[in-house]
């Protein structure tokens, strides 16, 4: 039963990160800001998740399943190459820092 | 490009099973305690697919199926989330070196798959890159 409650969870996430792309990231290369607040999120969610100490079927569905399917490392790492040997990095590394941040900060707020 | 309203349900399912097939890896092989080797290979093998999808012919004819494969399947597949998690609770437990390690090696072999698959396949449009 766990792969359902992950499937469904990725099929709300993923619909969620390409409607953010779609709004959010630019025509032309740029900052994807569309898919850095979709990667933040899932962090954030995630690290709370983890916070909440969640198991089972709720971690399947929210942890594995809609912020696996949120969050994105093709699109970041294609994205982050796209970008060119300047501004690629500092995406790249402003996405994993933020991320960090985020999921910490999650962790931190759901564990009291 | 079809409306949103079409390509919407398309990145659903592929994300429903990309979720399911990185849940599956990690049933195959769990991530441990040390350095989260299973996660590191979905990702890395996720971001190298992505650069190859328009050597496919149904994700060159159907903006539909791209959307399905790519930010759909491969997307779901992919997790950045999870990698942030890891990084935080190796940090947790101490292991600077680990963490840091782990964070640069997944995005630097990211990036390099990208770049040497993309050598071979034709340019992605900017929508299918989310």
């Amino acid at each position: 039963m766990t792969i359902l409650w992950v499937a469904l969870g990725g099929a709300a996430g993923a619909p969620l990160r390409y409607l953010l792309g779609q709004r959010l990231d630019p025509r032309r290369p740029g900052w994807h800001l569309g898919t850095l607040a979709a990667n933040t999120g899932a962090s954030l969610l995630l690290g709370a998740c983890v916070g909440w100490s969640l198991g089972g079927t709720a971690l399947a569905l929210v942890g594995t399943g809609f912020c696996g399917g949120l969050s994105t490392y093709s699109s970041l790492a294609v994205q982050t190459r796209d970008l060119g040997p300047r501004r690629g990095p500092a995406y790249a590394g402003l996405t994993i820092v933020t991320g960090l941040a985020a999921c910490s900060l999650g962790f931190l707020l759901a564990a009291g | 490009m079809p409306p949103l309203s079409r390509l919407l349900p398309a990145v659903a399912a592929g994300g429903a099973v990309g979720s399911a097939l990185r849940w599956g890896a990690g049933e195959l092989a769990a991530d441990g305690s040390g350095f989260p080797w299973t996660t590191f290979a979905i990702n890395v093998a996720g971001s190298a697919l992505l650069a190859a999808l328009l050597l496919l012919p149904l994700a060159r004819r159907s903006a539909a199926w791209a959307a399905a494969l790519g930010p759909g399947l491969l997307g779901g597949f992919t997790t950045f989330s999870a990698t942030s998690e890891q990084g935080r609770a190796l940090l947790a437990d101490d292991r600077p070196v680990l963490a840091l390690t782990y964070l640069v090696a997944t995005l630097g072999a990211c990036v390099v798959a990208a770049i040497a698959v993309g050598q071979l396949a034709p340019a992605l449009p900017e929508e299918d890159e989310r």
